[in-house]
């Protein structure tokens, strides 16, 4: 039996992993996508142990809502990425530094 | 055997259910129009946010009834913000209509996303489970990024966009981790129960504290507030005006929800822990945003930064913990948003064919043009920069009564200071309205609608200062 605390520590790792990818990643826009999309599955594995140690449905159930939402979010970040790789011909995260002040 | 109907309390939710079934049928009907026919989705959006608000007053409630088993909540405060947002909504979307019709984005999709963000507002704003909070948060979000990027052919939106879309996932992601860690340690989704939950296992325990901090970091996001600003700017800047004007003004309603439900109702036992953690991001909003905003040459940046610094005046209503500061920070947001529709409203009446009106130059000599919305812009300036009559003065006298009722007078002292260099950069626009030279010779071409709903706004912004108890004893009766 794997304790709580040994699956708390993997969602952890994995969320801080995410967080990290987000600010060190300076190459890809589709990088951060596959980013936020872990930070998500980070949270489920949170929810879900909690929700098997507490005995209760309402952790799994909210699971499924965390997965249909990130599947609307990547659909839209996709749509934004498509409308910039249209106007600047490149999806590099260092190029979206146009507007300053 | 017979089937067991179970009263779900539909009627609490009746204006969400309404809201959602014409937003269906708009899509529907947008469907079979062609471009000339546009103006049929504009008039049906605008039927039914009127429709809305007369379901919400039909059901009105004087007291806190829930429904869907304690997922959603009905309260007298939930009423009175739901038909503001209305209001605000139908007021944008009557500021932005030329703008659009001009740019080519008088497009059915606008208004449907306009009106599901106002559903995300409208479901946050009756939260009754961190569940509902969440969905909210995301119907909202969701549709705030298409809007952003909705503009195809800019190509500052689209960067905009994309900035928006990342930071506000890694948001959302950190308020989900905090409610995870909540619902770990207290065992349930459900904010009241979660308000027995924390006292049960006591608000010093780590694990709180820990999801705590995630909580705070994800509505710090929502709102823009320092040091989780840095969309702020970029978004109101790179944005189509008529959606920095949406983004500026609905979704702080719901900013303002989120931090009640979840922190005041939600957490309340924790209140000694999350008024620190806001006291320093409250003085870092006024501090970066009153001294940023002194840098700017484009109006809509520095109205960026002045959000952020209202925005740590909003959080200084909640960070007293007590209903006083609710109440003040409610009044706060309340006044807040009729300002920034006003001042966002004033750029797009500038705006004409292949000119923004978006830069502080454009305001110069505006008096000679058109004296009357010099003054309106006038009266919106003094009112934000916390001028007597306005009624923007009354909103910070509020939430500094309340900060001082605490016993932080340090804390009011340092705002006063802030919003005394804040005060810098409103009269900097009136003085180039007033003082300056005109640098060119156009007119306003803005058309009777925008004129008429503009100055309305303006005068209100007088009249809520000369006669502020209408709207402090709106926020008393729904706030006890």
């Amino acid at each position: 039996m794997i304790s709580l605390n040994f699956v708390l520590m993997l969602a952890g790792i994995l969320f801080a992993l995410s967080v990290a990818g987000i600010f060190l990643n300076r190459k890809n826009v589709i990088l951060l996508l596959m980013c936020i999309e872990l930070m998500l599955l980070a949270v489920n594995f949170n929810f879900i142990a909690f929700a098997r140690q507490l005995g209760d449905l309402g952790g799994q159930v909210f699971v499924f809502f965390i997965l249909t939402v990130a599947a609307a979010e990547s659909a839209i970040g996709l749509a934004i990425l498509v409308v910039l790789f249209r106007e600047r011909k490149s999806i590099n995260v260092e190029q979206l530094d146009t507007m300053k002040g | 055997m017979e089937a067991v109907v179970t009263n779900f309390g539909m009627q609490a939710a009746a204006a969400e259910i309404f809201l959602l079934t014409a937003i269906c049928v708009i899509l529907l009907v947008d469907v079979f129009l062609d471009d000339s026919k546009r103006w049929v989705t504009y008039g049906l959006t605008m039927l039914t946010l009127a429709g809305c608000a007369f379901v919400t007053v039909n059901y009105a409630v004087d007291a806190r009834v829930t429904a869907f088993d304690g997922m959603f909540i009905a309260d007298p405060m939930g009423d009175v913000l739901k038909l503001f947002t209305y209001g605000t909504v139908a007021v944008s979307l009557l500021y932005s209509r030329e703008y659009l019709q001009r740019n080519g984005l008088f497009r059915g999709e606008y208004f449907i996303l306009a009106l599901v963000a106002m559903l995300g507002v409208m479901v946050m704003v009756s939260a009754g489970s961190l569940l509902t909070v969440y969905l909210g948060v995301e119907l909202l979000s969701l549709s705030l990024y298409a809007m952003v990027a909705f503009d195809r052919d800019s190509g500052v939106a689209a960067e905009s966009a994309m900035k928006y879309f990342v930071l506000g996932a890694i948001s959302s992601g950190a308020l989900l981790y905090g409610f995870s860690m909540l619902y770990g340690v207290a065992g349930t989704l459900q904010l009241d129960e979660l308000a027995v939950g924390v006292r049960e296992v006591g608000a010093s325990n780590i694990g709180l504290i820990f999801g705590l901090a995630f909580v705070i970091v994800g509505i710090a996001f929502k709102f823009g507030a320092v040091p989780f600003h840095m969309w702020v700017p970029d978004v109101y800047h790179g944005a189509p005006t008529p959606v920095t004007l949406f983004i500026g003004s609905a979704p702080k309603i719901a900013s303002f929800i989120l931090a009640i439900r979840v922190l005041a109702e939600g957490l309340d036992a924790m209140v000694a822990s999350w008024q620190n953690m806001l006291i320093a991001i409250s003085i870092a909003s006024m501090i970066i945003g009153n001294v940023v905003a002194i840098a700017q040459t484009n109006l809509k940046r520095m109205l960026a930064y002045s959000t952020i610094s209202h925005v740590g005046f909003i959080l200084l209503g909640i960070l007293a913990g007590t209903n006083d500061g609710y109440r003040a920070a409610m009044f706060y947001t309340l006044t807040y948003v009729i300002m920034a529709v006003g001042s966002f409203g004033m750029i797009l009446l500038l705006s004409r064919e292949g000119f923004e009106g978006d830069q502080l130059e454009d305001f110069k000599g505006l008096a000679r043009k058109s004296p009357w919305f010099a003054a309106i812009m006038m009266m919106l300036m003094f009112s934000t920069a916390g001028v007597p009559p306005f009624v923007g003065f009354w909103a910070k006298i509020a939430v500094l009564g309340a900060v001082v009722n605490v016993g932080l007078s340090w804390l009011a002292a340092v705002a006063v200071l802030l919003s005394v260099v804040g005060a810098f950069y409103y009269l900097r626009v009136i003085k180039l309205m007033y003082f300056d030279e005109p640098s060119d010779t156009y007119n306003i071409e803005a058309g009777g609608t925008i004129r008429a709903v503009l100055s309305a706004n303006g005068v209100a912004v007088l009249a809520l200062g000369i006669f502020p108890s209408v709207l402090l004893d709106l926020c008393a009766r729904v706030l006890p």
